[in-house]
């Protein structure tokens, strides 16, 4: 047995031991944490894949960005847990019988045809990240560009749907600031030019 | 050459099918948790991004890669939008409960 091959069977038993921790654990915050290490096993799988670029983002976008914002939505959201599990022991046959089905289906179709051991191919240049840049500025570049507006279109939607506006709060409205006008503000009141001394003395003396 | 002797093609694909399997597993038991839900999304994306990755690794073809990076693009979008609207939901309803979510069933 090669290194390669006992490493990859180390990760797969973590990756598939934390999968299923993830699906029947009864804390959330439990389930997020595990898997945080699916995703992490994972990066190590793809990294013995030689896909170096998109293990590490993997470790950066999804467990630095993804899986930060579940485990702070679990914890911002008091949940009762309990009226969640409810149906648990009653869906699990159900749930474990089509699920080895489908595996033993998907196993099969991958035994005709791909049990053969293939070496593997020249992945195509020294540096993958040069290889994967290369393809996703020339010949991915519209799809590239469409997926930075797919991200801003959800970095909108997620604030414009979390934006709550409050009814009783002060808050400043800049178009209504600009668009003031001094008669608005103002009011210039016309007084004749030399009062009477004697009515101005005795209302300054009042207070 | 010996099967089991060297790494191949085959290990990874039945490692994504058998992530593939548990997380549908995970949705069928888990069907009342919102978040247990998009959590067995997020297995599932894993699996068919192992595949893309083996693939590519295997037949020396870089669009494999390339469509694992926009799948992650197009989850990271999903469940960001998905945690907002169950942020939302929540402040409604004070529930994650998929079973008393039936405003919709009139």
């Amino acid at each position: 047995m090669s290194l390669e091959l006992i490493l990859f069977y180390l990760f797969a038993a973590v990756l598939v031991t934390s999968a299923l921790a993830v699906i029947s654990v009864k804390n959330s915050v439990h389930a997020a944490l595990l898997l945080v290490l699916c995703f992490f096993t994972s990066a190590a799988l793809w990294l013995l894949l030689q896909a170096e670029f998109l293990a590490i983002a993997l470790v950066l976008v999804y467990v630095g960005a993804v899986m930060v914002l579940f485990l702070f939505v679990v914890m911002m959201l008091d949940i009762n847990t309990e009226p969640l599990r409810e149906g648990f022991i009653r869906y699990l046959p159900v749930g474990v019988i089509v699920a080895l089905a489908m595996l033993a289906e998907m196993i099969g179709l991958v035994g005709i045809k791909a049990m053969q051991v293939q070496a593997p191919a020249d992945p195509g240049g020294a540096s993958n990240t040069a290889w994967l840049g290369h393809a996703l500025f020339s010949q991915f570049l519209l799809p590239f560009e469409i997926a930075a507006v797919i991200l801003t279109v959800a970095v909108i939607a997620a604030i414009m749907l979390t934006l709550r506006a409050r009814i009783n709060t002060k808050k400043q409205n800049p178009a209504l600031q600009v668009a003031v006008k001094a008669s608005e503000r103002v009011r210039i009141v016309k007084m004749p030019a030399t009062p009477k001394l004697a009515a101005v003395v005795p209302t300054e003396a009042k207070p | 050459m010996n099967m089991m002797s060297q790494i191949g093609l085959s290990h990874y694909i039945a490692l994504g099918a058998v992530l593939f399997c548990i997380a549908v597993a995970g949705i069928f038991i888990n069907r009342k948790n919102v978040i247990v839900l998009l959590m067995a999304i997020e297995l599932m994306l894993l699996a068919v991004n192992t595949n893309f990755v083996a693939f590519s690794r295997f037949l020396g073809d870089v669009s494999g890669q390339v469509f694992v990076f926009f799948i992650l693009t197009v989850a990271a979008a999903e469940s960001a939008i998905g945690l907002a609207i169950l942020v939302v939901l929540f402040r409604n309803r004070a529930t994650i409960n998929v079973g008393e979510i039936d405003d919709l069933k009139g």
